[in-house]
């Protein structure tokens, strides 16, 4: 690390780096006092990406002012992380209605209930394979 | 011939571009391995993505665009929602979204977006994969977020994908 940073980086860095704290701190804080799973889902997919992303473009300036280099991997990591968060939730969600549907939820469904099946004959594909001809049918490929 | 050598063109730029901002070094050695990658890598995954969805570039970074201001909008929305309003005040919702679009790979990115914007989750389709479900956080008007959502994001992909 050189010590001929700009005070101007210094300022601009940690204005990043405390908002990214700030909201990574806001999504951990929904985690506990949201009532329940499906409520406590939004806090670390949402507040926290906003969080991460501060933190890494304060990242990326400080590489630039201060070492004179620009980096990359800042960009690969937000690309990773907004990719992977929707499935990781899909699959904490598509669990939560298998319980609920078993009736393992020992607290309860939460404020938003149980959802209803969807119109038409089908039933959400939690519960029922996919029918033929639909993205994740795998017997008719 | 040009099918089999290059099923992905799309999968192929974006493998060579990671690989390049990966080693974060533009140079002839990185460009080189990043496009025998970007070769190797559609055509040993081919058989797993048989179709070829026709995609429109210049729609879908108008649709990046859009859905990364959204996301800095949703948090700050969702932060709100954390620090100031009380439990009780909560309106949490199941949304039953009719699908318009038909194609896996559009639907995959609908229900992505879903999940990266403001206070919605996508949790299920259905069966038929005309429906998906989707939990929003505080959803006073349940019909108002469906209609919402399918304009702003639906109708553009429904642009991008045809």
């Amino acid at each position: 690390m050189s010590g001929a940073a700009p005070a101007s980086a210094d300022l601009i860095v940690s204005a990043l780096v405390v908002l990214g704290g700030a909201f990574a701190l806001i999504g951990s804080w929904g985690l506990v006092r949201l009532p329940s799973l499906m409520e406590r889902l939004h806090g670390p997919t949402k507040a926290t990406t906003l969080g991460l992303g501060a933190m890494l473009v304060g990242s990326v300036v400080w590489f630039q002012l201060a070492e004179g280099v620009w980096t990359t991997h800042e960009l690969l990591v937000s690309v990773f992380l907004f990719v992977t968060a929707p499935i990781s939730a899909n699959m904490i969600a598509k669990v939560h209605l298998h319980r609920l549907r078993q009736g393992e939820v020992s607290k309860g469904a939460g404020p938003a209930g149980t959802p209803e099946p969807p119109p038409g004959a089908a039933d959400w594909a939690t519960h029922e394979a996919p029918h033929q001809g639909t993205p994740g049918d795998f017997v008719g490929d | 011939m040009m099918n089999r050598l290059l099923p992905h063109p799309g999968l192929s730029l974006l493998l060579v571009v990671m690989w390049v901002v990966m080693v974060s070094d533009l140079t002839f050695g990185t460009l080189f391995l990043g496009i025998v990658f970007g070769i190797l890598v559609p055509i040993f995954t081919a058989p797993w993505w048989p179709e070829r969805p026709p995609v429109r570039f210049v729609p879908a970074l108008g649709y990046l665009g859009i859905v990364l201001w959204d996301i800095v909008v949703a948090n700050f929305h969702v932060a709100a929602i954390i620090l100031f309003k009380p439990n009780r005040n909560l309106k949490p919702a199941w949304l039953t979204i009719p699908l318009d679009l038909t194609s896996p790979e559009a639907i995959t990115v609908f229900a992505g977006t879903i999940s990266l914007t403001p206070g919605t989750v996508s949790s299920d389709i259905s069966a038929c994969g005309q429906y998906l479900l989707v939990h929003a956080l505080h959803a006073p008007d349940p019909a108002g977020e469906i209609a919402k959502v399918k304009a702003r994001y639906e109708a553009r992909l429904k642009e991008i994908f045809r």
